[in-house]
């Protein structure tokens, strides 16, 4: 009878212990991505305890394609090609940074028209990639008008841009030695109504998305990134400048003709979700002001590209040259064996930097925060990948 | 499903539990054939104008994609391409560009998951070929290699005018196909 | 005036690293010009831990390379980061040397917080056998490092010691393959 009881008992025992919660039990593993509407090429596995994050690892690579592997088999020139399509829409400022690198290297001096034309055109492509940044925020809080009107506007800047290199997003136009060819004629007045006309645009953006209530509530107060993490991170561009640091390469180490040009660093300093998608906003803003006197200090005539060697190649060497990207500081480090084709090339995005700070983010914010927080990152998958 | 050795088994063995998957079928091949003559045309017209598209961006195309979608292209407006989120209620999945090798088995799974009718565009020089980065250790030749293609758009990327061609052509082959 | 000392040095290590042809054409080149708020900042380095470990590559306007052994990178890279004010890496890549049996892995290191060291960047190198390629990790002392180092594991094959997480990050799970930025792996048809 007592055995039969203490048995019962230890049943009972053991059905409590299968039952019994875990820690582990509470958590949900949720994988974002790949084929999420809201995280573009990218996975990354959360674990969620109730509504909020407890866990986060991002796992890129979905489109991985070598890059840096293919540079060590092609010359200089024709590595410009490939090395755009990591950021299609912002394709000015990943060839503008190779480009004088290589320039470093096989020590080529840039025209000075050439070197406003390339400013130029990395500004209105910075304008590009922004509105395309900024509609795809939009759609993914949930704000309709705010996909269709930077679509819109972008649409616009692409026509100036594929009247002066060619082609609409792939323009392949800064090449080492300076940019491929003039301006087309009329394209001083274009540019400048353009420009006129997005600046008008800009203030009803900001009534409509930066001044709407909905949007403050989802992005004011929400992942903060304080200044000694955003510099423990070392994160980039927007990011950086959200957090209270005025850092840009444009003023850091001026390039090219950047030094000639007046304009201010923008930043925040309330380091949440919301000063990290105004801060390019406002980049918009400046890069008009800059836009406007480079049309007016560029030189009325003059070569827009140096004379080069047909494989150029220069002695034996390293350079490391960075610029300021829609993203941030975007690095090329290159090493020169003497031949026309690289011996190893590195590329230092933006984005692959700032994606440190999203498990740094996410961990302990809430579930529905993780759209603002994520995009607001200014972060672009295929270019971290490489 | 449709072999032909299950012809010869009666309508009345296959009323059990055990092969209800294969009445299913059999009614489903059946209805298919009565209704490809009168309604085929109606049904294909169906699924001419909504064609659905998966949210699956494979590479840099999606921006072009992006685009098509915005005011200027709008393809919305022809009933197309609308991006969408379920897989479960699209029937159309456009490769949007480089298929890397991580990439390939999520890209077969998302086909896989897909009902059927579905149809594939390949977009963009590297989901046909491998374009540029045909030499690269982490990209396939072509997306052909694991999902059947049915219309390829070339370009790098191609332009929003070129993938609405596409989408017409893709129009114009499902209005000659018997319906399924 | 510190490259002078660099050729004159007689470490074992730094011979094998000098027999590259890149890094003594590029020592002979800055020879000439020195700028000056560069080479303090080179010199501080180099009178706290003496010329047997610290190699000076070369110095121009803005940019600095140093070649440390890799037993005291550590080391120098508290004393970058305590003394003179650098915060962050902006990138860390690797480079395959087989003629010299050596991988060479650079940090490029920026400073956010100095704001006369913002055009400076600072690239700290060493040198891990090819064969058995183990470095001390640099997470402790710049957290930005994570993902750099983890890519540079699985494209070089360098394991870094007390890295977390040396695990694939970019590459397919399955891939089976030679670490794909290393010399000897050649992409199809070339």
């Amino acid at each position: 009878m007592d055995n039969l009881e203490q048995k019962f008992n230890e049943t009972i025992k053991m059905g409590l212990d299968i039952v019994k919660e875990t820690e582990e039990d509470r958590l949900m593993t949720l994988s974002v991505g790949p084929q999420h509407p809201g995280s573009g090429h990218f996975r990354f596995t959360i674990k969620v305890d109730g509504d909020y994050i407890v866990y986060c690892d991002p796992d890129p690579g979905y489109v991985h394609r070598g890059e840096e592997k293919m540079c060590e088999y092609r010359n200089f020139i024709q590595n410009i090609p490939h090395l755009e399509r990591p950021i299609i829409h912002d394709s000015t400022n990943i060839t503008y940074s190779y480009s004088l690198a290589v320039e470093e290297l096989a020590n080529i001096q840039v025209p000075l028209r050439g070197q406003y034309i390339r400013a130029l055109a990395s500004e209105l492509n910075r304008q590009v990639y922004t509105l395309y940044w900024l509609a795809i925020y939009g759609i993914f809080l949930g704000h309709s008008t705010m996909f269709m009107w930077p679509m819109g506007d972008r649409e616009l800047f692409i026509d100036l841009l594929e009247a002066l290199t060619g082609a609409r997003v792939t323009h392949a136009f800064n090449i080492p030695g300076g940019v491929r060819n003039d301006v087309p004629e009329g394209f001083k007045d274009r540019c400048l109504r353009q420009v006129a006309y997005f600046e008008k645009r800009l203030t009803e953006y900001e009534d409509i998305f930066y001044n709407n209530p909905l949007f403050r509530q989802r992005t004011e107060g929400v992942g903060i990134l304080t200044k000694d993490n955003a510099i423990k991170l070392g994160v980039t561009g927007s990011v950086l400048r959200a957090s209270g640091i005025p850092f840009d390469v444009r003023k850091a180490e001026p390039y090219d003709i950047y030094n000639e040009i007046d304009f201010k660093i923008q930043y925040m300093k309330t380091c949440d979700s919301f000063a990290r998608s105004t801060v390019p906003f406002l980049d918009m803003k400046e890069s008009c002001h800059i836009i406007r006197q480079l049309l007016d200090k560029m030189p009325k005539s003059g070569e827009v590209r140096a004379k080069l060697q047909p494989n150029p190649k220069g002695p034996p060497g390293e350079s490391y040259k960075r610029v300021e990207s829609g993203r941030g500081a975007l690095g090329y480090y290159i090493v020169s064996d003497g031949t026309p084709k690289p011996y190893r090339v590195k590329i230092s995005v933006g984005s692959f930097r700032n994606m440190l700070a999203l498990p740094f983010l996410l961990i302990g914010s809430k579930l529905a925060d993780m759209p603002s927080i994520y995009w607001s990152l200014n972060y672009w998958p295929v270019e971290a990948d490489r | 499903m449709r072999s032909g050795d299950r012809d010869s088994i009666m309508i009345k063995d296959l009323v059990n539990p055990t092969n209800f998957n294969i009445l299913v079928g059999k009614l489903g091949d059946a209805l298919t054939r009565a209704l490809d003559q009168p309604l085929g045309y109606a049904i294909n017209w169906g699924r001419i104008w909504s064609l659905w598209p998966v949210h699956l961006e494979t590479a840099c195309c999606s921006v072009e994609f992006g685009a098509a979608s915005g005011p200027r292209y709008d393809v919305e407006r022809f009933g197309i391409i609308e991006a969408f989120g379920s897989l479960r209620q699209c029937d159309l999945i456009v490769v949007q560009g480089t298929v890397t090798r991580k990439m390939a088995p999520r890209l077969r799974m998302v086909y896989d998951q897909m009902p059927d009718p579905k149809y594939v565009i390949a977009m963009g020089a590297c989901a046909i070929t491998g374009g540029l980065y045909i030499d690269s250790y982490n990209v396939l030749p072509g997306v052909d290699g694991i999902i059947p293609v049915d219309v390829y758009v070339p370009g790098c990327p191609p332009r929003p005018e070129t993938l609405i061609q596409g989408t017409m052509l893709l129009q114009e082959k499902i209005k000659r196909l018997k319906i399924r | 005036m510190s490259s002078d000392r660099s050729n004159t040095q007689n470490g074992s290590e730094q011979k094998k690293a000098n027999s590259d042809s890149t890094q003594t054409s590029m020592s002979k080149k800055t020879e000439a010009i020195t700028p000056e708020f560069e080479g303090d900042l080179i010199n501080k380095i180099v009178s706290k831990f003496g010329d047997k470990v610290i190699h000076v590559i070369y110095i121009r306007p803005g940019r600095t390379k140093i070649l440390v052994p890799s037993h005291e990178i550590v080391q120098v890279a508290s004393f970058i980061k305590d003394t003179l004010g650098f915060d962050h890496a902006e990138s860390v890549s690797g480079t395959d040397y087989p003629k010299d049996n050596q991988i060479e892995v650079i940090y490029h290191l920026g400073s956010y917080s100095v704001d006369k060291l913002s055009s400076q960047i600072l690239a700290l190198s060493t040198r891990a056998d090819r064969n058995d390629s183990r470095l001390p990790t640099l997470i402790n002392i710049f957290k930005s490092v994570e993902y750099h180092e983890r890519e540079t594991f699985e494209m070089l094959g360098v394991y870094f010691e007390g890295h977390p997480r040396n695990e694939r990050f970019l590459l397919p799970e399955d891939w089976a393959d030679i670490p794909p930025l290393r010399k000897e792996f050649r992409i199809k048809g070339r």
